[in-house]
């Protein structure tokens, strides 16, 4: 089992509605966020060009977060997602250094939080929060080792890329482009 | 609004690896003097320069724990050995060589306080049984002030995330930094003009390498990636130019090593001055680094 995630850069408007739900339904304390939208805009004026990307923790196959956590709080789940153990962070911040993706925080009450791609709503059959809400439809989650999954399929279709695969991490959030 | 550069370390970090750094260097430099039966001649260095350890370490313990954010869990580093984690070896070798300095301290207690007792019974025969073993002492303290000492560099570098502490570089240049820092100590301390020359004498071979270590961390900063070219940038024009080239390589090193150079020939300087200079150095030098460091980063 293997769970990823693909989003649609060519369907995302940046509504960021998937931020709100993500917040919402992991109570995620005011003024942080376990996901964000990026825009990139290339080129110069007429020819420009611009990517939307909604972004999480990219659930890495090769995690620096995990590797370097000194407790064994941050560790990989089933189907490789990385989640963070909070009676076993000790707050040093290594993980947040760690992670080329920034897409760790220090949560209010000390220990360190991040996206867990809802594995709450994972293993009662439910798809993760901001995948659910999305209105574009533009996020694909499922296994990459079921062939008839949303995300399998999705990226048998399209072309895709990943986000810094030169730090070696193998992260597994793909954009489709 | 996103933080566009990491905010995570703070002054905590960097003090403690300067901390630990000269800690690791004073333990280190009693330690190899002691193993090489120099202690009658560097009596400084082996027997009083080794009271700040503890005193270094225990400040540098409590700044680590002012940062952590979920206090109450630090234990949870004590009942983990991960060997991935450089974070994991650094709590295991304060564990270590914390007591070894206190340890170390009470077998030369009465080189500071003359007519030192024991109160009880057991704290004398446990002094008795480190001096029998006082050489096995001396070289778990070097081998552990040296893992302390490449450790506090070992912990930047490991973060491929943040491209200028990506560098193995930063592991000899901090215990590079540290061991200079421990000399600088003794030389403060020491009212001996052999053993001070001889200190001295160290610190300026170690200032020569640090200066080599730093030209072959800016080498090769420009000959890897775009991302290691900007974070070099920092320091070759960018906002930590200034504070770099002159806290660390002109007042921390330069400076320092020309004075020496000037002392070893006679010509009479205040010791206190390069010494104070090479220990100002070595916090800047971890300050800036620390700093800079979070800034630096993948663009994507």
């Amino acid at each position: 089992m293997r769970y990823a995630m693909a989003v649609d850069t060519r369907k995302c408007v940046g509504c960021s509605d998937c931020v709100v739900a993500c917040q919402t339904e992991n109570n995620v304390p005011i003024g942080y966020c376990r996901e964000w939208i990026v825009e990139v805009v290339d080129g110069t004026y007429p020819q420009l060009e611009m990517e939307i990307r909604s972004e999480r923790c990219n659930h890495c196959a090769n995690s620096p977060c995990v590797r370097c956590c000194p407790t064994g709080a941050s560790h990989y789940s089933d189907g490789g997602i990385v989640l963070v153990e909070a009676g076993e962070c000790i707050g040093c911040g290594a993980c947040i250094a760690s992670c080329p993706y920034d897409a760790r925080y220090p949560h209010p009450e000390g220990y360190v939080d991040k996206c867990t791609f809802c594995i709450h709503r994972i293993k009662s059959g439910m798809k993760p929060a901001c995948v659910e809400v999305c209105p574009t439809k533009c996020l694909y989650f499922g296994d990459l080792d079921d062939l008839n999954s949303d995300v399998t399929t999705v990226l048998k279709e399209r072309k895709y890329k990943t986000l810094i695969p030169e730090a070696g991490t193998e992260p597994q959030l793909y954009f489709l482009i | 609004m996103v933080d566009p550069n990491l905010n995570i370390w703070h002054w905590q970090i960097p003090l403690y690896l300067f901390l630990g750094g000269m800690a690791a260097g004073i333990l280190c430099l009693a330690a190899l003097y002691y193993i090489r039966g120099k202690e009658e001649e560097y009596t400084a260095a082996v027997r009083i320069t080794p009271f700040l350890a503890p005193v270094l370490l225990v400040l540098g313990l409590l700044a680590l724990f002012i940062d952590l954010r979920h206090k109450l869990y630090f234990w949870q580093l004590y009942t983990n050995i991960k060997l991935q984690s450089p974070m994991s070896w650094g709590a295991w070798t304060l564990m270590v060589i914390t007591p070894v300095s206190f340890i170390w301290c009470a077998l030369h207690v009465r080189d500071i306080l003359p007519g030192w007792n024991w109160r009880f019974k057991w704290l004398k025969d446990l002094e008795n049984f480190f001096n029998k073993y006082k050489k096995v002492l001396a070289w778990v303290m070097l081998i552990y002030g040296l893992i302390l000492g490449i450790y506090t560099g070992i912990l930047l570098s490991a973060f491929n995330a943040r491209p200028l502490w990506n560098t193995s570089i930063l592991g000899p240049l901090f215990l590079a930094s540290g061991l200079s820092a421990g000399a600088a100590a003794t030389l403060i301390i020491s009212k001996n003009p052999v053993e001070r020359k001889q200190f001295a004498r160290i610190d300026l071979v170690i200032i020569g390498i640090e200066l080599f270590l730093i030209i072959h961390m800016f080498m090769g900063y420009l000959a890897s990636t775009q991302v290691q070219i900007e974070a070099a940038e920092m320091f070759l024009g960018g906002d930590y130019t200034v504070s770099f080239w002159i806290f660390v390589v002109i007042l921390g090193l330069v400076l320092p090593g020309l004075l020496e150079i000037l002392e070893l020939r006679k010509i009479h300087v205040p010791a206190i001055l390069p010494a104070v200079l090479v220990i100002f150095g070595s916090l800047m030098l971890r300050f800036i680094i620390v700093y800079a460091g979070q800034v630096s980063r993948w663009l994507y």
